[in-house]
């Protein structure tokens, strides 16, 4: 078997139904090794159901899937030796507390009682757990169980990480603290795949993104290539004096070079924004013109407006059930 | 931003740093009989550390014996044989056999619950035996069942009960006991792995356990009985089990007629430990 390969994950046309719903239907994926690679989809998409068929947690219909060169099916094992799955709902025991948890997935994995003990403590001190460590889970946060899982997903460093939405549900302060365990992950040499509901997110972090849709890969590449796609971030302005609106649009218009919009009750201006630059200009010609802004503010392009843009319809259709619609 | 208030001291401690790339690793698709073994004590190991983590989950393995043997022997002693002390030889290793074998029922539910819960996913990602949760479950009960048999003797021994076969017919029948009762939990550990949730398994469990432990003579001679309902208890396992751990208390003899549960136990687990590890796999 070719065993050197610069692949992390291929996927071929992977398929799973879930009785007539056909949750992943046809995914193909490259993952190149050392990089971060996300998923990106809405509720429902398959981002879960794929991640399962390559952590061989779920047997694909049809297609196949290998990891550094190992088929998911055929060399399962070899595969789990070479992953660290953190799922998208804690997979830790709520019955243990956390050292007994990394203590008995440690013993698991082959290491002695006090290797085992030692790599807990490691692990509980880097990610900021000791405190909690003899705590019971049932009184841990979310971002704590979090966190704690993917500890456990770190035991056997495994060159290949899965991280099912590693983020959702967390406060901006421990968000931020995962992408900075992601980042360094990756530094470290893993490769990480992870899923996530934010383009935000796989644009800060991954260095190629697919979008999936109903179980279909609908877009891939980097995320400016996604955001071109979409179209650029746009520029937000709501007015102190609503009359005032068509000569303010008109000024936007001239320094920023493009063509913009009134909102309804013409308040408020959006122009897309190409070059950040200019927008000092505008600003300092809108206070030369006497025109004041009660608020300003920056619109990136969102999940939603991917999907726009890429499938023609908003996130929420892809949640109703097939044949609601039709 | 500043928001990392994450210690970072050990950045490239146990989880970063140097990552062995997977071309530069050895790896087998299989797991030895050796390793096996050791994860399945590994996993045994959880659940002694479960059971001491949440006590109350052995109150009925506690309380059952305790409550039972109490109860039975004053209410029932002086009408079937007479008075309390001359009840104890009967009531004793039926309350024994009883309580073990009810016990048995929680590896099923706990099977259940644990394939439910999350962690069963984790163990399913780890490259280890296929095996062991199952295993390790039906080990870590055994201690259940030692806790269940002491607690009944302990008891036996505080309202006056002396074998006749002295320590060493105890530790024999603790051991038949215990034995019968781990291949009968291969029948609920199969329950629990097909089952749809832990409360069904209970349910059909119950259902198959109560007439079982009460129409037997566990409690009351098997001729103070209807004919009718002779013919059952004679026919019913239970009884033969309680026969055996009254013969081997009560005389100190092991006879053959003494092993003959150990051979029922046998045949249940050659029936059922292949199914329950075929249906087992499938799921796992
Ligand atoms: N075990 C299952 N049995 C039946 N249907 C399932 C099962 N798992 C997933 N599905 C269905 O498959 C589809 C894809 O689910 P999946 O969990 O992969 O989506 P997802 O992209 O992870 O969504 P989310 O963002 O909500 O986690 C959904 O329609 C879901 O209802
Ligand atoms: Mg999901």
């Amino acid at each position: 078997m070719n065993t050197h390969t610069e692949w992390a994950v291929e996927a071929d046309g992977l398929v799973k139904t879930f009785g007539s719903n056909r949750a992943v239907d046809g995914v193909d994926l490259r993952v190149a090794t050392g990089t971060v690679y996300g998923v990106l989809g809405p509720n429902g998409a398959g981002k879960t159901t794929t991640i399962s068929m390559l952590a061989t947690l779920l047997r694909p219909d049809a297609g196949s899937a290998r990891i550094f060169g190992h088929d998911v099916q055929r060399e399962a094992q070899v595969v789990r030796q070479l992953i660290g799955v953190t799922g998208q709902y804690a997979s830790v025991d709520e019955g243990l507390s956390a050292t007994e948890n990394l203590v008995l997935f440690s013993r698991l994995l082959g290491l002695g009682r006090r290797e085992a003990k030692i790599k807990a403590n490691d692990l509980l001190e880097e990610f900021g757990l000791t405190e909690a460590a003899s705590r019971p889970l049932k009184k841990f946060s979310g971002g704590m169980r979090r966190r704690l899982d993917l500890a456990a997903s770190l035991i056997s460093q495994p060159p290949l990480i899965f991280l099912d939405e590693p983020t959702t549900g967390l406060d901006p302060r421990t968000r931020a603290q995962m992408w900075e365990t992601i980042r360094r992950l990756v530094a470290g040499g893993s490769t990480v795949l992870l899923t996530t509901q934010y383009l935000d997110e796989a644009d800060q972090l991954a260095d190629r993104i697919a979008v999936i849709d109903r179980g279909r890969v609908v877009a891939e590449g980097t995320g400016d290539e996604l955001k071109a796609q979409v179209g650029s971030s746009s520029l937000e302005l709501r007015l102190g004096e609503p009359q005032l609106a068509q000569r303010a649009l008109g000024i936007a218009e001239r320094v920023l070079g493009v063509a913009g919009t009134t909102s309804a009750e013409a308040a408020r201006i959006t122009v897309p924004l190409s070059d950040p630059e200019r927008v000092t200009d505008l600003l300092i010609e809108l206070r030369g013109e006497g025109i004041r802004l009660e608020e300003f503010s920056v619109h990136k392009p969102s999940l939603d407006d991917v999907f726009l843009s890429i499938t023609g319809k908003p996130t929420e259709d892809a949640e109703t059930p097939e044949g609601a619609h039709a | 931003m500043s928001t990392t208030t994450a210690p970072r001291s050990r950045t490239h401690n146990a989880s970063g740093g140097t990552i062995v790339p997977a071309h530069e690793r050895t790896l087998r698709n299989r797991v030895s009989l050796g390793e096996s073994i050791r994860h399945s004590l590994t996993m045994a190991y959880r659940g002694l550390l479960k059971i001491r983590r949440t006590p109350e989950q052995l109150f009925d393995v506690t309380l059952q014996p305790i409550i039972f043997t109490v109860m039975f022997t004053y209410i029932f002693g002086g009408a079937i044989s007479g008075d309390v002390a001359s009840y104890l030889p009967v009531i004793i290793p039926g309350i024994l056999v009883q309580t073990v074998i009810t016990t048995s029922v929680v590896t099923g539910t706990q099977l259940r619950e644990d394939m439910d819960q999350g962690v069963f996913d984790r163990f399913r990602s780890l490259p280890i035996a296929r095996i062991a949760p199952l295993s390790g479950a039906l080990l870590a009960d055994t201690v259940r069942y030692a806790i269940a048999t002491t607690l009944t003797f302990v008891m036996g021994f505080i309202m006056g009960y002396r074998p006749h076969g002295g320590i060493w017919s105890v530790i024999g029948a603790a051991l038949l006991v215990i034995v019968c009762a781990w291949a009968i939990s291969w029948i609920f550990a199969f329950f629990g792995v097909i089952a749809r949730s832990a409360s069904s398994v209970q349910g059909i469990s119950m259902i198959i356990l109560f007439p079982l432990t009460f129409l037997s003579n566990a409690f009351v001679p098997v001729d103070t009985m209807p004919t009718w309902l002779q013919w059952f208890v004679n026919i019913n396992p239970v009884s033969h089990l309680v026969t055996s751990v009254r013969d081997v208390l009560n005389t100190g003899a092991f006879t053959s007629e003494a092993f003959l549960p150990l051979i029922g136990a046998a045949v249940i687990v050659a029936i059922f430990a292949p199914l329950t590890v075929r249906a087992y796999m499938r799921r796992a």
